[in-house]
């Protein structure tokens, strides 16, 4: 870890940003499960309580922002602090997306429990494995952002895979409940909605931990295959 | 296994001949040690920034690129500069010729007191025999090289101290460009100046560079960032690492180059 700075007033305000990211970081995660817990029981008060906790993810983004935007113009961060400031800016875009993505899970549910479709077809448990992953996936990217963990980064950016590939699996589970039931195609699309909004937090985790490789080896390795390319040379 | 003051540059490519190759460089002032054991090359029509804390050598290391010391006893200089196949501190070197080829300008302006057009012509006499006509040509060519002529153009005749600061800087420029170098030193030369002249002076570097080859030192990283295409980190003497530029500020390979421009100085 990089020692202080002689200025006491910059590393508070790097402090103060990193706090703030891990706040609003673990403000979407529960957002994320929340959202998937009422897609489970549907808990409308629950759906609704994401649904208006979207803003204040968003008041977070916006306050970050600018808290950035008033270190670079102060500090003109160099080396290491360029690469965390830029990083951070984009990670902060990627959170501000998951909420978003927790919240069209929890419109979703309210939609799916208030028409009184559920039961036609298990919709939670078509995507209860797809959802425990994306949650591990951003809670590990989360993690690997507060610790700068480059090793755990590249684990979660390999993992993604497995993510895409069970989504693909429910897209045709849910094609062929159509196929063989219109009655489902309601509560199918809408399965397939939310696993399509899981699939995506699983994307924006997998860019978290490409933000954090280029922080810690100052390398950017989006749309490259960086990752298997390590995983081939090591033992 | 590297020496701290082996400059650990991955070869560039698509770069020309380096004009001056600094090898085994060691300075002394009296018995203290200024540099040691410094190596590195200054690549044509780029520019070089030195940067580091005060007393790192930066300025020592300027200074012996046109034996700008023997001016002062006591100090010496061991190793080699090549420059145009000659070691210019073998004692056979011809200094002032050398200070004619490889320009200076300091971070205080020096015009001479006398007027703008003397202060270019006096150089240039030194070197050449021009006639009248022809010396206004050169005089008007380096003031305008120098981003000075528009200025001036009207007082040419007026004592070159009447200038303003920023103007006087530029004439510096000017002198050293009349006498047609290849390589131009220029030891912090916007520290004296407000914004607007230091803006004017980093884009006039930036029209410079293709035609010459610029070492300049300076305290004010950004200026390193924004004008230079190598940097080189001293420290005690020492070159840290020294490398492209954009390299050196976005993921420097020294913690303690990365320590420096970062501000952790502890």
């Amino acid at each position: 870890m990089p020692g202080d700075h002689s200025s006491k007033q910059y590393d508070m305000d790097l402090e103060a940003i990193r706090s703030k990211v891990l706040l609003m970081g673990g403000m979407v995660e529960s957002q994320f499960n929340d959202a998937i817990s009422c897609f489970r029981t549907g808990n409308i008060t629950q759906a609704e309580q994401v649904i208006k906790g979207d803003e204040n993810v968003n008041k977070l983004e916006v306050s970050l922002d600018d808290t950035c935007s008033h270190l670079i113009v102060k500090r003109q961060p160099a080396a290491n602090d360029l690469r965390t400031v830029m990083a951070t800016l984009k990670v902060i875009t990627d959170l501000e997306r998951i909420g978003d993505e927790a919240t069209k899970i929890a419109r979703t549910a309210k939609n799916l429990h208030e028409r009184g479709t559920v039961g036609v077809l298990n919709h939670y448990e078509s995507v209860r494995v797809l959802a425990a992953s994306a949650s591990e996936s951003l809670h590990d990217a989360l993690d690997a952002f507060a610790r700068l963990d480059g090793k755990q980064a590249a684990r979660i950016i390999s993992h993604d895979d497995v993510i895409d590939h069970e989504f693909r699996a429910i897209t045709r589970t849910m094609v062929t409940f159509m196929m063989e039931d219109p009655r489902t195609i309601s509560a199918a699309l809408d399965t397939l909605w939310v696993a399509k909004a899981i699939e995506r937090i699983g994307d924006h985790a997998k860019n978290i931990a490409e933000y954090v490789i280029y922080v810690v080896e100052g390398k950017d390795i989006r749309h490259t295959d960086y990752v298997y390319t390590k995983l081939d040379t090591s033992v | 296994m590297m020496t701290s003051t082996t400059a650990p540059l991955a070869q560039p490519t698509r770069l020309a001949a380096p004009t001056l190759e600094i090898s085994g460089l060691n300075f002394y002032y009296g018995s203290f040690q200024g540099l040691k054991n410094v190596n590195l090359n200054i690549y044509e029509k780029k520019v070089t920034a030195f940067i580091g804390p005060s007393g790192c050598g930066k300025s020592t290391l300027l200074r012996t690129l046109n034996r700008m010391y023997d001016l002062y006893p006591g100090q010496r200089a061991e190793g080699r500069i090549i420059y145009n196949g000659r070691n210019i501190l073998d004692p056979g070197q011809d200094v002032n010729m050398l200070r004619a080829k490889v320009g200076m300008v300091f971070q205080k302006p020096t015009p001479f007191p006398m007027s703008v057009y003397e202060n270019i012509a006096f150089g240039v006499r030194l070197y050449e025999n021009l006639s009248r006509g022809e010396m206004d040509e050169r005089v008007e060519w380096a003031l305008k090289k120098a981003a000075l002529w528009g200025e001036v153009k009207d007082k040419l005749n007026k004592s070159g101290l009447s200038l303003s600061g920023g103007q006087q800087q530029r004439l510096c420029i000017a002198r050293g460009v009349a006498v047609k170098p290849d390589v131009l030193l220029l030891d912090e030369p916007t520290s004296a100046l407000d914004p607007i002249s230091t803006v004017k002076i980093e884009e006039l570097i930036h029209e410079l560079k293709q035609d010459y080859t610029i070492a300049i030192v300076t305290h004010n990283m950004q200026q390193a960032a924004r004008c230079s295409d190598f940097t080189a980190y001293m420290y005690l003497g020492e070159l840290v690492e020294f490398g492209e530029t954009d390299q050196i500020f976005m993921n420097p390979a020294k913690k303690e180059t990365q320590d420096y421009i970062t501000g952790r100085f502890g």
